[in-house]
């Protein structure tokens, strides 16, 4: 194990800012997919159970 | 730096590349190709789907064909190195570094085997699992090094895609979608050993037994006219088992006899630049063969021209 945080450069943060937008609208998107598959797989009778 | 302290980086910095290297991973251009075929496959099944699932069917296929191309690159990163054609590759580039191209492969993977799965069914799901292991483990890791069959057996991945189409629609596997799967299976050793013929400094130096490295120039010209003559009835089989019409017929025939006219130019053609530019024609002529036939499909469905 290294004792030495590693300093990032203003390009790294840079980059990393960039990933981690991706990650978050790669996840948005999916939470809404599976979301409108459920809706879809599940039709009307979503709203048909006991409650 | 060793292996500890790259993992180390990576979990302190969250990796190295930008967005635009990961995307690289996932070799966009063969994608689109993937994509194209699949929806074939999907628009051709004989029954409806809700149109949401078949996007998300797609968007699995694309996202999967895609994890196979990073683990590809990830295994492959040695011999990208040599090549010139890969050798701007994000691994090595050294924009992404090898363990996370693994990662992102084999998460994306997963992931969209399982959103396959439960967006569509599981027949499709283990189509799509079958096709990343035998690109990544039977193709990339077994074949591409050690057999100059390798692109022959290794095609079946490739040729895939628009049977899971089929199957993400169907739920089944059947003859129609095995008659793409043909097409595409039989036209991948003319292709690739055309692009070989004019790379063949290329797969030299990174030792990779292509038949023309392994068996020589002029054998490898015997195979693609043997494949050539072999691709033109599969070609026009979707119309011959009765679910392409005429228009479609017309057209393969006379691809099919375009694909022959150019690989004999291949098979005469052997000295200087001649048989250079016969080798890259056939392999231009041989992407136009395939992306002409599965729109012809595809157009002819839409337009209910079909059978």
């Amino acid at each position: 194990m290294t004792t030495e945080k590693n300093v990032l450069s203003q390009d790294q943060i840079k980059k990393r800012r960039g990933r981690s937008m991706a990650i978050a609208i790669s996840l948005g998107l999916l939470v809404a997919l599976f979301y409108l598959v459920t809706i879809i797989k599940l039709g009307p009778g979503i709203m048909d159970r006991p409650l | 730096m060793t292996l500890m302290e790259q993992t180390e980086t990576i979990a302190e910095t969250g990796g190295h590349g930008e967005v635009r290297d990961y995307i690289a991973l996932l070799k966009p251009r063969v994608m689109s190709l993937v994509i194209f075929t699949a929806l074939v496959g999907v628009v051709l099944a004989p029954t409806t789907q809700h149109p949401v699932l078949s996007f998300v069917a797609l968007l699995c296929i694309a996202i999967g064909a895609g994890a196979s191309g990073a683990l590809n690159m990830w295994w492959d990163a040695d011999i990208d190195r040599i090549m010139s054609r890969t050798q701007n590759r994000p691994i090595p580039a050294g924009k992404v570094t090898p363990q996370e191209a693994l990662a992102f492969g084999l998460t994306l993977s997963g992931g969209s085997v399982v959103t396959l799965g439960l967006a569509t069914n599981w027949v499709a799901a283990g189509l799509l699992a079958f096709t990343i292991f035998f690109y990544v483990v039977i193709y990339t890791m077994w074949l591409k090094r050690s057999t100059p069959q390798n692109i022959v057996i290794g095609g079946a991945a490739g040729a895939l895609p628009p049977v899971v189409g089929w199957a993400a629609v169907t739920g089944t596997v059947s003859i129609e979608s095995i008659a793409l799967f043909m097409i595409i299976f039989a036209w991948t050793p003319p292709h690739f050993w055309a692009l070989a013929l004019f790379k063949n400094d290329d797969y030299k130096a990174a030792k990779i037994p292509m038949l023309p490295v392994a068996a020589g120039e002029t054998a490898t010209r015997h195979q693609i006219l043997l494949y050539s003559v072999i691709l033109m009835p599969i070609g026009v089989s979707p119309y011959l088992l009765g679910y392409a019409g005429i228009g479609y017929g017309v057209l393969s025939t006379v691809a099919g006899l375009g694909f022959l006219y150019y690989a004999v130019q291949v098979w005469r053609t052997r000295e200087g630049d001649a048989a250079h530019k016969a080798a890259v024609k056939l392999f231009k002529f041989s992407l136009l063969y395939l992306s002409g036939l599965f729109a012809a499909l595809l157009i002819e469905h839409l337009l209910g021209l079909g059978v």
